[in-house]
């Protein structure tokens, strides 16, 4: 045994991990991978081997690709919101903690608290806040006289996709607020007083020494929610389900209905692939931008 | 260029007195360091001279202009910080450039006027085959370079240094201390130089305030701070080994700490010393011979310590016939006692310093 070389003793000892691994991950993604190669529908008695044929459908399926559109608007929106109001709290938090010297948990908490509730839940919530007749944004916005009649938020094919974008936001912002603040913080202050007494304002601060700085975090901000937000499924089916038509049918809600309400496995599954190709291409991308800016940085 | 006057400046944080109250004034040109033990304020001192902190009460004036409330970019200030805090993302380069960037819109220079700046200031400094690399790729020394480089491109009025050199190892701070003073000479900068490293002040210097608990001590010529130091701190403070600092007093015409007699030498202010003293005497002028040598008014003790130094060694002595009075003194060549000796004590009637007990005051030289 202890001829093994140190290599062959570190390969031994992670194998169960690799076998859980395979198991839980690898495998899941081949059987949908084979899946996706056959026409499969239980109901009427359908299995059989049809190669890439789901593929060639998918290609000319013109609500994939409206799925697609539905998924990239909402995933360039979502995330672009989520980082820039997500620097923006970070900063407020940063600064209000180094002022007081000390971390109030009661502002991080309040910022963290939409994050903690499950998405079904705050799903369910924003719902209801804009529900048409008794919702409150309807109620306020007609008070305040921004609007003259009710608006049917998640009813209008130009609305409801953006409604889904706001409580996506609402909900992950904290997600980017924290990584940014915990970037933030470790951050040397020295560079600060330099960057002030070599004459730099608030602005150029910012742009110059933090923004620089803070690209890392930036990125892993950005691979992380994007590969959330192209797979949304929760926050979206709770709120509108996919309509007003299919408006807000992204690629999950697609393949969702097609795999589990038509029970067409081999179609559905040829969707899944193509999202886990959508997802996969992304975070290649900004693997490729984060290795780029270390080492230009290094 | 300018002089930096400080007027009843105070500075306190909650209940905190860390300045009570401040006035001096700096020349125009001079190196001017400010020194003491830490947490003795140096460090507010220069966060408000350099507008990153405001004081609670006083004003700052450069040549008479009062820049209290201004912004550190409308003070005209350059800071050299301990940890260099250069810019990690940039190049030599971009660090060099960075001030003269940022203030684009006041001086106007365009793109490649800041380039030959940046050129002229690393050609002075030897930064120019380091332009294109960044600071981790940098030894600490050439750090301190890029460091200095980048608070001299924009030829500020005045230089502020936070221990500039306390990263360095001591033999490049030797270097960079020389060097820190050929760029004085040439550019004729006030600095001011803030250090705990009291070698350092009395070498690079011209003048120094010597601070604790916010106090000023003295200011002076390091020369006389170290002659006549004006209480017990500077005199404990200023110069290695310390001072040594005993209680003494007057017997008849002869000045008395425990076995240790001195004859008094005229004084003007006779009077004053009717009083309990404490005799300051530098171990340098404090000769530790063997006791076969002994000579005339010469006390015996035992050695506790010995710290070769060099020429001598300095050696700390239990005075015999006293309560715990220890001293340090300065061998003579070739001899070499060990710990436990029993060796002659003498002190040279080169200068002792006397301090009123009471207060820390210096009386005078005896």
């Amino acid at each position: 045994m202890s001829r093994l070389s140190e290599r062959a003793w570190g390969y031994l000892l992670a194998a169960p991990a690799f076998v859980l691994l395979g198991f839980v991950a690898l495998a899941p993604i081949g059987a949908a991978l084979w899946l996706s190669l056959y026409r499969r529908m239980p109901v009427f008695g359908l299995d059989e081997f049809i190669g890439a044929a789901n593929y060639v459908q998918l290609w000319s399926d013109e609500r994939f690709w409206a799925a697609c559109r539905v998924t990239l608007y909402f995933t360039t929106l979502s995330v672009t919101a989520e980082l820039v109001v997500g620097f923006g709290l970070a900063l407020l938090l940063d600064r209000l903690t180094s002022r007081s010297g000390r971390s109030s948990p009661w502002e991080q908490a309040m910022v963290l608290l939409p994050w903690a509730v499950p998405t079904v839940v705050s799903a369910q919530i924003w719902k209801w806040l804009y529900q048409p007749d008794y919702g409150l944004l309807n109620y306020l916005l007609l008070r305040v006289g921004l609007i003259d009649a009710p608006i049917d938020w998640l009813a209008d094919p130009d609305w409801a996709i953006h409604a889904a974008v706001v409580m996506d936001v609402w909900k992950t912002t904290p997600f980017a607020t924290l990584l940014l603040l915990a970037g933030l913080k470790a951050l040397p202050q020295d560079l600060y007083a330099a960057a002030t007494v070599d004459g730099a304002g608030p602005w150029e601060r910012f742009r110059r020494i933090t923004l620089p700085l803070l690209m890392p975090i930036v990125v892993i901000v950005l691979v992380f929610r994007t590969m959330d937000a192209v797979r949304v499924f929760d926050a979206v089916f709770v709120l509108t389900g996919g309509g007003p038509g299919n408006t807000t049918e992204t690629l999950s809600i697609y393949a969702y209905k097609t795999l589990f309400q038509t029970l067409q496995f081999g179609y559905g599954s040829a969707l899944a692939t193509a999202m886990f190709i959508l997802v996969a291409g992304l975070s290649a991308l900004y693997v490729v931008l984060l290795r780029r800016h270390f080492q230009e940085s290094a | 260029m300018a002089e930096v006057r400080l007027e009843h400046l105070s500075k306190r944080y909650g209940a905190t007195n860390v300045l009570p109250d401040v006035t001096l004034t700096i020349n125009e040109g001079e190196l001017f360091a400010v020194v003491g033990p830490s947490g003795c304020g140096k460090s507010t001192l220069l966060n408000l001279l350099a507008g990153l902190d405001r004081p609670t009460a006083g004003r700052i004036l450069f040549d008479g202009e009062d820049v209290t409330e201004l912004e550190p970019r409308a003070r005209d200030i350059a800071l050299v910080f301990q940890s260099y805090a250069l810019y990690p993302h940039m190049t030599v380069r971009g660090n060099l450039a960075f001030p003269l960037q940022v203030t684009k819109r006041r001086h106007g220079f365009d793109r490649r006027r800041i380039e030959e700046e940046v050129q002229k200031v690393a050609g002075f400094l030897g930064l120019i085959p380091l332009l294109d690399r960044r600071p981790r790729e940098l030894s600490g020394g050439q750090r301190q370079r890029v460091a200095l480089g980048r608070a001299l491109i924009r030829k500020p009025r005045v230089f502020l240094m936070d221990e500039p050199l306390s990263n360095l190892d001591a033999k490049l701070r030797a270097s960079m201390r020389a060097e820190l003073r050929r760029l004085h000479e040439e550019l004729k900068i006030t600095t001011i130089y803030v250090t705990h490293d009291q070698t350092e002040a009395m070498t690079l210097a011209d003048r120094l305030a010597v601070f604790n608990h916010g106090e000023v001590q003295q200011i002076d010529h390091p020369h006389e701070i170290y002659a006549r130091p004006a209480n017990m701190f500077v005199a404990g403070f200023m110069g290695y080994p310390p001072m040594n600092l005993l209680d003494a007093h007057r017997e008849g015409q002869t000045l008395r700490a425990g076995p240790i007699r001195l004859p008094l030498a005229e004084t003007g202010a006779q009077h004053l010393l009717d009083q309990p003293l404490i005799m300051g005497i530098r171990p340098e002028v404090v000769a530790i011979t063997s006791v076969a040598a002994t000579g005339e008014g010469a006390v015996s003790g035992i050695v506790r310590l010995v710290e070769p130094s060099g020429a001598g060694m300095w050696v700390t002595v239990d005075l015999q016939d006293a309560q715990a009075m220890t001293v340090i003194g300065l061998t003579e060549a070739g001899f070499i006692p060990n710990v436990g000796d029993s060796v002659a004590v003498s002190v040279r009637r080169a200068s002792i310093h006397l301090f009123e007990r009471a207060t820390g005051k210096r009386i005078g030289s005896a």
